[in-house]
């Protein structure tokens, strides 16, 4: 145990986390806060009620620079990449020759460089595709010396107006560089909540100062990874290594959406072919949300049963929605099944619970799209 | 007579033959935000140290074990529709079940509160 936590890595804004109070858990290597003193479900109704500061520094950041930069990415994702005008934001995916996934991602046209944010488990493989793919004409940088932090809930853009005015004029999915409290700093304006809110790319020395100034502000409140994850599985949003993972296609992920009319018609990307297949023809099973009748929680793993009692699938995320006031969950199953209105059991410790097939997300996006 | 404690942080109190078992503050605290308790079935035959009830967080499920062997005669129904109780008022109304006990001598091998005060101290 002792030789496990000496070696779990340290953001910025550890002292900080370890000072507000926060209980440290190891997260794909690093010691980081599962909740604050004001506990999971407190977090998570103050991010959707106010605003919630979120250290989110163990994700990778990225720059990828030289002048087939786009082209190059374009062969690992399925995202049209060359459309994104400078100052604009996508989710997207790096696929693998079977067309499962190999991490979801953030890409930004910041102008001069695409700026990449990656999930934290899955970075080091991810510098190591990239690297092995990316052709002439591409450099990658790792950048390690920022933290990242996300702003994110309905006071957040009043909060952060304070330090940078121009935010406010930010719409989702759009970037831009600027100081914030006399800082530089990479804004996004997006976030993993569902929520209205931002992702602050910051330098190391200066990440602390920054959220102290944040936490100052009376709406502002320390959220850790426990409220992350039930912000993000009531705004149906996935999980890396959870909903999504080397065993899913983007069709299978109900993600359809991140494939774009170009890169349809032209493949040209790791999988395509199977992706693309999909997309014609259908997938054998699909991701959908997950609703108990009753108020246990299923969690991941949990057995989908149609009412004949066959499986036909697999919870991949599950919990308590906070905002919902219900236990919520994500899953995958067969296609047959998969339209809302669907009625399932979920085989909860050994007794089958009525359930049923929702539209995601269980919490409306608030996004601000200007 | 006075509460015992368990090294699974369960309380337990017995008037009459009848023992009342509930989780301690120290558990809740550490368990957070208690969205969902199952408890188990009237008639149920419980073994010392075996699965009882689960309580549910926000986050994940934990399993509450039997600090006795008994057979449970009564469950709090009352944490069916607020299971948040169990963080209220985990030593008095968010009793978990009510057991008859197969041997009562089973209750010397559980701690007094100073015992389980050092033992919680010492975690």
């Amino acid at each position: 145990m002792a030789d496990d936590q000496t070696e779990l890595l340290k953001t910025a804004l550890h002292d900080l986390h370890v000072e507000l109070g926060g209980k440290m858990v190891p997260f794909a290597g690093y010691d980081m806060p599962v909740q604050f003193p004001l506990g999971v479900k407190g977090e998570h109704l103050h991010t959707r009620a106010k605003a919630g500061l979120f250290d989110v520094s163990h994700m990778g950041q990225v720059r990828l620079t030289g002048e087939h930069r786009v082209a190059e990415l374009e062969k690992l994702v399925p995202g049209d990449i060359a459309i994104l005008k400078p100052g604009r934001t996508r989710y997207s995916a790096f696929t693998n020759d079977d067309g499962t996934i190999l991490d979801d991602l953030m890409i930004t046209n910041a102008g001069d460089s695409l700026f990449l944010v990656i999930n934290a488990a899955c970075k080091d493989d991810d510098i190591v595709h990239m690297r092995a793919n990316l052709g002439d004409g591409v450099s990658l940088e790792e950048i390690d010396d920022r933290a990242l932090m996300a702003l994110q809930g309905p006071e957040a853009a009043n909060v952060l107006a304070r330090f940078a005015p121009a935010v406010t004029e930010l719409k989702f999915m759009s970037f831009a560089e600027l100081d914030i409290a006399g800082i530089a700093c990479f804004v996004t304006r997006s976030g993993y909540t569902g929520e209205d809110g931002y992702e602050i790319s910051v330098p190391n020395d200066r990440a602390e100062e920054l959220a102290r100034k944040l936490l100052g502000e009376d709406e502002v409140e320390a959220i850790g990874l426990g409220a992350r994850d039930s912000l993000r599985l009531e705004a149906g949003l996935c999980l890396y290594g959870n909903d999504i993972d080397t065993t899913t296609t983007p069709v299978e992920g109900d993600l359809n959406w991140i494939i774009n009319k170009r890169r349809r018609a032209e493949g040209g990307f790791k999988g395509a072919d199977v992706i693309l297949d999909q997309l014609e023809h259908g997938a054998d099973r699909k991701r959908v949300g997950i609703k108990p009748e009753g108020k246990a929680p299923a969690r991941e793993h949990t057995p989908i049963l149609n009412t004949d009692g066959e499986e036909i699938g697999e919870i991949t995320s599950g919990g308590f929605g906070p905002t919902v006031d219900a236990p919520i969950a994500m899953g995958y199953v067969a296609i047959e099944f998969a339209a809302p209105g669907t009625k399932v059991d979920l085989m909860v410790r050994g007794k089958a619970r009525p359930a049923e097939v929702v539209e995601l997300p269980f919490a409306p996006h608030r996004y601000f799209r200007g | 007579m006075a509460k015992k404690f368990s090294q699974e942080h369960e309380w337990i109190e017995l008037e009459d033959g009848i023992a009342t078992i509930g989780i301690t503050d120290y558990a809740q605290q550490s368990l957070g935000d208690i969205v969902y308790v199952e408890l188990p079935e009237i008639g149920k035959k419980l073994t010392k140290d075996g699965d009882a009830a689960v309580v549910e967080s926000v986050k994940a499920a934990s399993d509450v074990y039997a600090p006795l062997d008994g057979e449970v005669v009564e469950i709090n129904e009352d944490l069916d529709v607020n299971p948040a109780l169990v963080n209220e008022a985990p030593e008095t109304d968010g009793w978990f079940f009510r057991m008859s006990l197969t041997d009562e001598s089973q209750l010397d091998e559980l701690m007094d509160e100073a015992a389980y005060k050092d033992f919680v101290e010492g975690l």
